[in-house]
């Protein structure tokens, strides 16, 4: 990939790039699938779903890793989780005083980012085992190959539930005097289980090695 | 001391919580007084869209939200009771939401469809003004929708018969089902619709299929298609609350009257 020249190390590098791939969160761990098919009816919901949790997740991580030498091994996924809680309210309640419509249609899918099983995977299989740096940079990839699908996802519905990208007209609907007649199907959470499933089926084929062996 | 012990646990436990609420809570009051106003202004707008006093594709910033409204809409209290204007109460400290929990200001809704139980004794209504002159009223309305409760404004002429806009501000019906309540061409059906018949009862409603134009069939409205519950519940909340036990009475006397 890059050269000498880059910034991170090869560590730090596989960390960040990793989950846009070969380990993808929703297509290859198939993690986060409930929130994937709530906020993708549009895309600019998308997009502020993918930017909370890729924030949510990185700093998750990365709190969670800088403590990780003195987190009491009993009670470690309560601690996990009160840090991703407090995290998540913060974020929803940015949300509400900057982007109060985007807000409002997002509605519970922000809270329910703490219950998101990437982030607590995250923390549970790398920041307890990581240096701050690394863990920060494995939350954010991860949040990234999540905003990955949900932002692919949320073009495809968008674009043939209702004919527009981030609210542009692209295919002007009969409903708005146009000749397009929208899909429904799309505006439905089956919709986007079709197209993840189609994404997995893709990803797949690019790269065998992430089929199971008979 | 020792990491797996219950002391060492309770301590970091506790501090690791104080540290969080710390957190939580600063940016729940740092960020409230935006929340609040967002809240207002999102209000405003919707009530300055449905006098048809800014369009859908206006950006507005809220500098220019606050100004037209404060140029144009005068908000008073309606006494559902007595149909008359309450004046004994500053529209500016009634929360119609706290209202329902007081049983001074409350009362029990009579039977509906609207699925309104408890209904506050009074009720805002916005005067928009032109020139010092009232040309339009705009009333809240709200009611149980298919999946959730729909709230919204309509507009009426100073005829206090014509509707001159709706607009639906809060729902959580299915996207482009139930959810066409917020279309912009849907609310357009609705202007030059008339709400009263000749005796003065609501006969306005959300019809199955398509109806003419407002000269022609003034009291149906097109219904939405793939989306039968929510249409209906449209018609449910304008009978009740353009009725009587709600601001139907004050209607009536002001067109008695003849002046707002």
């Amino acid at each position: 990939m890059a050269g000498p020249s880059s910034i991170l190390g090869k560590k730090e590098r596989e960390a960040l790039i990793d989950p846009l791939f070969n380990n993808n969160p929703i297509a290859v761990q198939v993690l986060g699938i409930c929130s994937a098919l709530a906020v993708t009816t549009k895309l600019d919901k998308a997009i502020v779903m993918a930017i909370a949790l890729t924030l949510v997740t990185g700093f998750s991580s990365l709190s969670i890793s800088i403590i990780r030498n003195l987190v009491p091994t009993n009670v470690r996924i309560i601690i996990q989780l009160t840090i991703i809680a407090s995290l998540v309210i913060i974020a929803d309640q940015i949300l509400k005083a900057f982007v109060p419509t985007i807000s409002k249609q997002l509605s519970v899918y922000v809270g329910l980012i703490i219950t998101n099983c990437i982030v607590m995977g995250r923390a549970e299989a790398y920041a307890l085992q990581n240096p701050p740096l690394l863990s920060f940079l494995d939350g954010i990839g991860n949040g990234l190959g999540y905003s990955m699908i949900l932002v692919i996802v949320g073009i495809i519905r968008e674009l043939f539930g209702s004919g527009k990208i981030l609210g542009y007209t692209i295919l002007k609907p009969i409903t708005e005097g146009g000749w397009y007649q929208p899909n429904g199907l799309m505006l439905m959470a089956p919709g986007a289980l079709f197209i993840i499933a189609i994404l997995i089926w893709l990803l797949r084929t690019w790269k065998p090695e992430l089929q199971e062996k008979e | 001391m020792q990491r797996e012990g219950s002391i060492y646990t309770v301590i970091f436990t506790t501090i690791l919580c104080g540290i969080c609420s710390v957190l939580v809570a600063s940016a729940a009051v740092g960020l409230k007084e935006r929340q609040i106003m967002n809240k207002i202004l999102d209000k405003q707008h919707k009530i300055l869209l449905v006098a048809g006093l800014a369009s859908p594709n206006e950006r507005l910033s809220r500098g220019e939200i606050q100004n037209r409204y404060k140029q144009n809409i005068e908000t008073k209290l309606v006494n559902f009771d007595t149909g008359e204007y309450e004046l004994s109460i500053e529209p500016a400290s009634f929360d119609p939401q706290k209202a329902l929990k007081d049983p001074n200001l409350s009362k029990s809704a009579p039977p509906n469809n609207a699925g309104i139980v408890q209904m506050p004794k009074y009720g805002f209504i916005y005067l928009v003004k032109k020139g010092g002159k009232v040309e339009e009223v705009i009333i809240p309305i709200q009611g149980r929708g298919l999946w959730s409760m729909l709230y919204g404004f309509l507009a009426l002429d100073e005829d206090l018969n014509t509707v001159k806009g709706i607009i639906f501000y809060e729902h959580g019906e299915t996207p482009g089902l139930g959810g066409e309540i917020e279309n912009p061409r849907w609310c357009q059906l609705w202007v030059g619709r008339k709400v009263y018949d000749e005796n003065g009862n609501v006969k306005l409603s959300v019809i199955k299929g398509t109806a003419g134009p407002p000269d022609n069939d003034p009291y149906h409205v097109d219904g939405l298609s793939g989306a039968t519950m929510t249409s209906r519940s449209v018609t449910n909340l304008i009978q009740f609350w353009l009725g009587d036990s709600a601001y139907g009475k004050f209607l009536k006397n002001k067109k008695q009257q003849g002046s707002l």
